[in-house]
């Protein structure tokens, strides 16, 4: 997801990331005999603390130091790290914006299939597995968690602007973006004081685009100009502007941040990594805050995986350790503990997933939402380019909001804008 | 040892060895600068003339020799032009006032003060402030909402300006980062300078009746201008190379704006290299940008020593 948020997603970022699946009972023959020291790089937060701990005490020969960088940095750094051959660390942390430049060049990394990858693939949906795959076949990345996606509204506006307020009132509100945009409008026409319908054309473009079988890639092709979806996520984020329903607060920036301190907005599209960011930004607003159905169906944004660089010097041990954080048992406690949903369909039954409900958000069954978004979402290819095509297309949404130019105008620079980064 | 060395160096060698010690130590001295230079500036230099020969990404094992594909790109590239105007916008709005109010600042430090140690050490506490403190802080300061500026403004009655959106607002507030950040460190170097200047100078000058401002610009000016040279090439080079504030600035990303509209060369140059990862393409741009300052810092020395002249 956003790579294009260079400065201030770090915090974001650390909730994207998380943890996984894989049942191990085979690490043992695994790692040598020896003492073993294990760097794990990540960003944001992957909820790994306490899981350092567990495997070092259940394999005493295991050291492991753990090294957090802001999400940006974090990406730009392996990529000098591989280009150099050294300072990557024995595990590397992807995110899903980025990892499409990493599969596109697998020759840096360990074929985890080497190690026997092949024997947990079931834990996963097909579509996780293949994100974390080259071209041709070398499976570079282990999922930790996936996004989902759901739209998050703050009953205390959704009140004052006479709309309902339960979150299965309001899912019915809105089965698609028109009726979403239409629900929009009418809240508008409240003038709830100090308040809009939505934060910006940004998370909402990712959301709709989100939910597309096909993106900005259709195999290695970039479809910008010819995909109907692209235009439509295009479209549709542009008219909602042009609507008026925006607060104009940018994503990522201080003045979003501030949008939601101060309740200056009542929805935002949520992948579930953005409860997470919700809960810093908005400290004071626990129970405002309720979870219903995204317009449109299922959807992912976000998500994570982790990686073997090759210059590791234990490779085998580094892979054992990614299997085992990987894990479901270890994916069910990181949920459950910070929060980061689990990519791991094998494990959406169970009932530590199913009944968890969130006290932050009216008690809203998170679990639940998040399951049946991920299970019913259509999977998308995303492509090496994808997140600074993005920029470029939310550029254009921005030039519309800002009133510089006409949605016409925006997207005719847009597709020149794509051509040049091709 | 010592002795049978000393014997050793009768006759004809130790001419040589003399000669040598002589000629051969001043060079021995100097070379750890040129051999750190060499390293870490020359050998740079010129390995990225080599990258942007090529079809270079950082991610890829395989490099292909395009030759000059890069520059007839980079010709062809509005971002970069784009990135190129408004680096020279940027530079101007910014350099201009700081030199002139730095002078003035100058001129202020080097009068008679109490607690003069103070006033001058103040004037460099903004230059010691990290880059990306100033460039967040000031973000705020011009945040459309809830910023300071425009709460100012409002008060006058100004509509809200939404600074990043357009194209002057976000190079002003780009610029007033710059100046916040290097016209003390200017004024400490003219105050320097000034110091030089012969005081029995403006006492004549005072006895003729001449202003402050008078003895400003008929003594101080001519006097320091090698130091006003200086800080005009110093700047022009700086003024370049500005990364921190629009990237910072912009909040959301390495282009600079929706529209690219505040984004720098130097900035430009970090999109290609650390978001796209294309090194081929970013060290030919940085060899244009380069080569660019190198004729920018030449104009100015023309004109400014054009001006010292007459």
């Amino acid at each position: 997801m956003r790579r294009f948020t260079a400065v201030v997603p770090i915090a974001i970022a650390a909730m994207l990331a998380t943890a996984a699946c894989g049942s191990d009972d085979g690490d043992n023959q695994a790692a040598d005999d020896g003492p073993v020291s294990l760097t794990v790089a990540t960003f944001g937060e992957f909820g790994y603390k306490e899981l350092y701990e567990e495997y070092m005490k259940l394999h005493p020969n295991v050291k492991i130091t753990e090294r957090i960088t802001k999400t940006e940095d974090h990406h730009k750094n392996l990529a000098a790290h591989l280009a150099t051959n050294t300072g990557a660390a024995d595990i590397e942390a992807l995110e899903e914006g980025w990892i499409g430049q990493f599969t596109a060049q697998p020759s840096k990394f360990v074929d985890l299939t080497e190690y026997g990858a092949n024997d947990i693939k079931a834990q996963w949906p097909e579509w996780k597995w293949n994100v974390g795959s080259s071209k041709d076949g070398k499976v570079i990345g282990l999922g930790t968690d996936a996004g989902g996606m759901a739209m998050c509204y703050r009953t205390d506006l959704f009140q004052k602007a006479g709309l309902p307020t339960d979150r299965a009132e309001v899912s019915k509100l809105w089965p698609t973006w028109e009726q979403y945009i239409e629900t929009g409008k009418k809240f508008e026409a409240a003038k709830v004081p100090g308040a809009h319908f939505f934060d910006g054309p940004t998370v909402m473009y990712r959301s709709i685009l989100g939910q597309a079988p096909v993106g900005l890639y259709d195999g290695d092709n970039v479809v910008v100009d010819s995909n109907p979806d692209v235009k439509k996520a295009f479209d549709l984020s542009a008219q909602a502007v042009t609507s008026g329903l925006s607060a104009r607060a940018e994503a990522w920036t201080p003045a979003w941040n501030a949008g939601f301190a101060k309740g200056t907005f009542a929805t935002l599209a949520c992948p579930s990594w953005m409860m997470a960011y919700i809960q810093t930004q908005a400290k004071d607003a626990s129970g405002k805050w309720d979870i219903a159905d995204v317009p449109g169906g299922g959807g992912n944004w976000g998500g994570s995986w982790l990686t073997v660089p090759k210059q590791g010097k234990h490779t085998k041990a580094a892979y054992e350790l990614a299997k085992w954080l990987t894990a479901p048992e270890q994916e069910v406690k990181v949920f459950q503990k910070y929060g980061n949903f689990p990519s791991t369909v094998t494990l959406y039954d169970d009932p530590a997933i199913k009944d968890f409900v969130n006290p932050y958000f009216n008690n809203a069954p998170v679990g639940q939402i998040f399951s049946k978004s991920v299970t019913t979402m259509k999977p998308q290819y995303l492509g090496p380019k994808a997140g600074d095509i993005n920029t470029q297309i939310i550029n254009g949404l921005t030039r519309i909001e800002q009133g510089k130019q006409t949605p016409d105008q925006s997207w005719a620079q847009v597709l020149t804008d794509v051509k040049a980064l091709l | 040892m010592t002795q049978l060395a000393t014997e050793e160096r009768v006759g004809p060698r130790r001419g040589l060895l003399h000669r040598l010690d002589v000629k051969g130590s001043p060079y021995l001295y100097i070379a750890p600068f040129f051999i750190l230079f060499l390293g870490f500036g020359v050998f740079p230099l010129i390995f990225t003339a080599w990258v942007s020969l090529h079809e270079w990404s950082l991610l890829s094992e395989e490099h292909t020799w395009i030759g000059f594909g890069n520059y007839t790109k980079l010709f062809d590239d509005p971002a970069f032009w784009n990135a190129l105007w408004n680096t020279v916008s940027i530079w101007v709005i910014s350099t201009v006032p700081q030199l002139l109010l730095a002078l003035v600042l100058a001129h202020i430090l080097n009068q008679r003060l109490r607690g003069q140690t103070f006033w001058r050490m103040s004037a460099l506490i903004p230059n010691i402030t990290s880059v990306a403190a100033v460039a967040i802080i000031f973000s705020q300061l011009f945040g459309r909402d809830y910023g300071l500026f425009n709460w100012v403004l409002g008060l006058f009655g100004v509509d809200k300006i939404d600074w990043t959106a357009n194209t002057w607002s976000s190079h002003v507030a780009v610029s007033t980062m710059i100046i916040w950040r290097w016209t003390g460190y200017n004024a400490l170097i003219y105050l320097a300078a000034m110091q030089a200047v012969p005081k029995e100078l403006y006492d004549s000058a005072s006895l003729d009746g001449a202003s402050s401002f008078q003895q400003l610009r008929k003594i101080t000016v001519p006097a320091i201008r090698p130091t006003i040279i200086f800080t005009v090439i110093i700047s022009t080079i700086g003024g370049m190379q500005v990364l921190a504030e629009p990237l910072l600035f912009g909040g959301n990303g390495l282009t600079g704006g929706s529209d690219r509209q505040f984004q720098t060369l130097a900035l430009y140059l970090y999109e290609v290299a650390f978001g796209r990862f294309d090194f081929g393409y970013a060290s030919a741009s940085s060899w244009v940008m380069f080569l660019i300052i190198v004729v920018v810092a030449a104009i100015n020395f023309g004109i400014t020593s054009r001006l010292r002249r007459s």
